[in-house]
């Protein structure tokens, strides 16, 4: 038997999950309830086949006009009337009529002949049957629609095409009442969608029920109908999409902050930065964002808090100079506060706007948001997903989160709890002493980066950010004023001690040059001391000389004979 | 007030059963209600699928009436032959009514006021 192969559908996220798109020459069935967007995504997947596997497809629509079909897809921009000119995509209307008289048992076999011979006309790959159950129920019993949609089976599988059926489920499970439950049994695929509200918020979802001969994601996937037609958010599965990891580095737009890390964040790095309102998240974040533009890399600034322009005002406030940017077009700044709706929502809108813009550099202010708004269940998937799909595309995401209780000082992590995936993580918060309150820094994880311990102090002034060391004394962190004090009064003591000191040198110095003197003269004395012994000792001598000739003298004058005593002796 | 002929096609696929029944059922029809005045063109879509396609016959059987009341169209064996006879105008409402209109004198009395 020949290995089941993938038509791809071409919808980013449904081919992940069924391992590589329907399967071909087999019939998929999608149901939903009304609205579910099962027409739109039996639609884009005719249309992508056509523009991105060169299958031609013909759409057989029993519930709505051709001409209306296409105008509702006009808006996401799949060029339909082109595609129908090139011979690529038919619409063949099979509306029944609505004063279509009956009379006894029919069957579909010339609706079959007649797509059997435009299919071959056209070399028809794929094939979409819109709202089938419009046509069964016009069937008379169950055996009767059993014995058609195994027709049509037997059809598709005769002419090699792939197809999908929908239907109409009754419930937003996506349980097919009967009298059309068999189609589940029948058919080698089974796409459930529904749309459901959770605490007021729509929440679109997607479900593969079964696939013959394949594995498939089995859980409930997100999906939105954005502006280019479907888009399911699938979570990453394990062993795939490893993203390059690199070395590269870029500035987190703060020196020390970057000295502090190593060198910065990695290019690839998730980054979550943490902290009560006011702690400077979005002073941070934007200084990020400045120096990411200044290198030339495409940015954007995705907030929720507040309108950019204001945000462009008060980062300007802080010395980081956001409007030159917009203005030269590498900074898309978006306000996305009046977008109300799921966290899927937000997650798609932020991708398809980040990729319009190619950014290399994505800033969400703050991540939180996506938790509002009755998608506490959702929301974490969708932080989890917004890092994994940053990863995969190599841009660096920079992220803020608001910690909402004030009164815990804790860093026990952010609200959705993705300070478990983010790579760095920043922490910030408020330190108060002595009737001030400062702002502190804390780098609590950096994967791969060796990184500093020490909490710093932040400050904020017209021209940047700084980040200071913080005192640490007796085992306090002094921050503001106090440290300030203490650091001024340290500078006092020293100078004091340079004081001291110097004079002190002088001192000794005095005294060495006093006692030197004093050497100079006990030598000068010493000397005189000496050569008086001299002179003293010569006039001895020349004495007894003088003696001793004296009496020689004397001795030739008495003119004696006696022998003159030694000299020594006599005196 | 009746046309000459009346014309029809019938749209088969092959010797499906259903096609078959049809065709006989039509030929009974027009045999009974309009001997001599019928016109039958069979178009079987396995053969003529673009004809099918051009007609847009998704359903087989399908009569379609071409004259005098062009645009019908009717699905299925054609055993139930009264909703036929209608949109061809002999339906049993207007045969009453020719018979009502040789008999007028009789008739009415249900119209009466109490």
């Amino acid at each position: 038997m020949l290995k089941t192969t993938k038509a791809p559908t071409g919808i980013a996220g449904l081919d992940e999950i069924t391992g590589g798109g329907l399967p071909r020459g087999r019939t998929t069935l999608l149901a939903g309830g009304s609205g579910s967007g099962k027409t739109i995504l039996a639609l884009q997947f005719l249309v992508n086949g056509a523009q991105q596997q060169g299958e031609p497809g013909i759409f057989v629509a029993f519930e709505e006009t051709p001409a209306r079909i296409v105008d509702n897809a006009s808006t996401f921009g799949w060029k339909l009337d082109e595609l129908q000119q090139q011979g690529q995509l038919y619409f063949m209307d099979a509306q029944p009529a609505p004063d279509l008289v009956q009379s006894g048992t029919f069957d579909l076999s010339g609706m079959l002949a007649a797509l059997g011979a435009k299919a071959e006309e056209l070399g028809a790959k794929r094939i979409v049957f819109d709202a089938l159950d419009i046509v069964l129920a016009l069937l008379s019993d169950p055996a009767a629609q059993r014995r058609e949609i195994y027709r049509l089976h037997g059809w598709l599988l005769a002419h090699e095409m792939t197809g999908i059926v929908t239907l109409k489920a009754a419930s937003d499970h996506g349980a097919i009442g009967q009298p059309f439950g068999f189609v589940q049994f029948m058919v080698d695929c089974a796409v459930i969608l529904n749309h459901t509200l959770v605490l007021g918020v729509s929440q679109r979802n997607l479900r593969v029920q079964k696939y013959r001969g394949s594995s498939f994601d089995e859980n409930e996937s997100p999906f939105l109908i954005g502006r280019g037609g479907f888009e399911v958010a699938v979570s990453r599965t394990l062993g795939r999409g490893q993203a390059e990891v690199t070395n590269e580095r870029v500035s987190s737009g703060v020196d020390r902050l970057d000295t502090m890390l190593g060198g910065g964040y990695y290019r690839d790095a998730s980054v979550l930065i943490t902290g009560f309102p006011g702690t400077a998240k979005t002073t941070l974040s934007g200084a990020f964002a400045e120096a990411a533009c200044a290198r030339g890399e495409r940015t954007m600034f995705v907030s929720f808090d507040s309108d950019s322009n204001e945000v462009i005002r008060n980062l300007g406030s802080v010395g980081i100079q956001l409007d030159r940017f917009v203005e030269n077009g590498t900074l898309h700044m978006i306000s996305a506060r009046t977008i109300t709706g799921s966290a899927e929502t937000y997650l798609v809108r932020i991708k398809t706007l980040a990729k319009e813009h190619r950014a290399r550099c994505v800033v969400v202010d703050p991540v939180s948001t996506l938790s509002k708004t009755g998608n506490e269940l959702t929301a974490h998937s969708v932080a989890e997903r917004l890092i994994d799909w940053s990863k995969a595309e190599g841009i660096t995401l920079v992220c803020t989160s608001l910690l909402d209780e004030m009164s815990s000082q804790s860093e026990a992590g952010s609200p959705l709890q993705i300070s478990t995936l983010a790579d760095t993580w920043i922490h910030l918060n408020y330190l108060v002493q002595a009737g001030e309150r400062n702002r502190g820094m804390s780098i609590i994880k950096s994967r791969g980066t060796a990184h500093s311990n020490q909490v710093r102090e932040l400050i904020l002034s017209d021209t940047g950010i700084t980040v200071t060391d913080a005192y640490t004394a007796g085992g306090e962190v002094l921050m503001g004023t106090m440290r300030w004090e203490k650091e001024s009064a340290e500078r006092h003591a020293a100078e004091v001690a340079a004081v001291t000191a110097r004079l002190q040198n002088v001192k000794l110095e005095a005294e060495q040059a006093e006692l030197e003197a004093r050497i100079k003269a006990l030598e000068v004395e010493l000397a005189a001391k000496v050569t008086e012994k001299a002179v003293l000792a010569r006039s001895a001598e020349v004495h007894d000389l003088e003696v001793s000739l004296g009496r020689d003298r004397m001795r030739e004058l008495r003119g004696s004979d006696v022998t003159p005593e030694p000299a020594g002796v006599t005196r | 007030m009746t046309p000459d002929v009346f014309s029809f096609r019938l749209y088969i696929a092959g010797d499906a059963p259903n096609s078959l029944q049809a065709i006989a059922n039509l030929a009974q029809l027009c045999e009974t209600h309009l001997p001599d005045r019928h016109e039958i063109e069979i178009v079987d879509v396995l053969l003529d699928p673009k004809r099918a396609l051009e007609e847009s016959i998704f359903m087989t059987p399908t009569l379609v009436t071409d004259s005098p009341y062009p645009g019908h169209r009717i699905v299925g064996t054609l055993s139930h032959t009264e909703p036929i006879l209608q949109i061809l105008g002999l339906g049993a409402a207007q045969r009453r009514t020719f018979a009502g209109l040789k008999e007028r004198d009789s008739a009415p009395q249900l119209r009466r006021p109490c």
